[in-house]
């Protein structure tokens, strides 16, 4: 079973990468553009075939390592 | 006084934080990060700066998953004292045994000069050789060293006078220009500045050597 971890920076964190985005965006022409926010995707090849059982396990996976909880927030897609 | 340094892949700060303690008295031991025990009778365990991990995931996570780090954990919540410099700092916030997180630099780039610092408090073994308000100078040498704490974290660490240095000159985007927190006991220091690398005049500054002196002759035999 596949799962997908979407890791942002939490709102109202300050994301100075997707700041710079915008500067680059907005350089190249793209007007308009008024807020970038870069994250990351993780996909896990999963044994567990229960979708939910697999939905438990990918969340204490993110509060233990692959999300940092303080300036972090996580979202899980099953499947 | 007995002192540990942990070595991780990627750390490269671990000879010049084990030439500190030693200059400063310390007998060093290096502990490879694949152990799962720190050495009897130690006083202070130093997590080094460095890249551990070639920083993937994020600066001091995956270390902070390290067998050994379960054992750096465990000595902290049992009283001991610990520094954690740069990437040190940020494999202490990575575990919760320092508060807060270090972000990518504000202004993205990679830093590396020598930053004036701001002693904060001089209540802990590691600033108590300084005077308040003192501005010493350390260098600096990261790229993801911008503090940031939730607003309740910030109150309770200005509250409690757990701020150990700040920035004269913010050089990364730090919360209230913070370079360095102590735990709630005020026995774990981290911060991003490399007191190591100022200990010996050939390093262009010797202002870090007093926190290394101060440490040896304050942290009580175990």
């Amino acid at each position: 079973m596949k799962a997908r971890v979407q890791v942002m920076l939490k709102a109202g964190v300050l994301d100075p990468q997707g700041e710079a985005v915008r500067h680059a965006l907005g350089s190249l022409g793209f007007d308009g553009v008024e807020g970038v926010r870069q994250g990351k995707v993780i996909e896990l090849d999963l044994a567990e075939s229960d979708p939910e059982a697999a939905r438990g396990q990918v969340t204490e996976m993110c509060e233990k390592l692959l999300a940092n909880t303080v300036i972090e927030s996580y979202q899980i897609e099953i499947g | 006084m007995k002192a540990a340094v942990i070595v991780y892949p990627g750390s490269n700060c671990d000879r010049d934080l084990a030439v500190a303690f030693e200059r400063a008295g310390a007998e060093v031991t290096k502990v490879w990060h694949k152990d799962t025990a720190l050495p009897a009778g130690l006083d202070i365990v130093g997590v080094p700066g460095g890249f551990s991990y070639g920083d993937y995931l994020r600066c001091g996570a995956i270390a902070a998953q390290s067998p050994i780090t379960r054992a750096v954990i465990d000595f902290t919540h049992a009283g001991g004292h610990a520094i954690g410099i740069c990437n040190g700092f940020q494999v202490l916030t990575e575990t919760k045994v320092l508060p807060g997180a270090l972000m990518r630099n504000a202004g993205l780039k990679f830093i590396c000069k020598t930053a004036g610092l701001r002693v904060a408090t001089t209540d802990s073994v590691f600033t108590r050789a300084y005077d308040d308000g003192q501005v010493i100078h350390l260098p600096v040498a990261h790229h993801d060293g911008n503090y940031v704490a939730d607003p309740d974290t910030l109150k309770a660490l200005q509250d409690q006078d757990r701020i150990a240095f700040t920035y004269t000159d913010n050089p990364n985007g730090s919360v209230a220009d913070i370079a360095g927190v102590l735990s709630e006991n005020r026995r774990v220091l981290g911060l991003m500045p490399h007191p190591e690398r100022a200990v010996d005049a050939a390093h262009g500054g010797t202002d870090g050597a007093a926190m290394f002196r101060a440490i040896a002759g304050l942290v009580a035999p175990a």
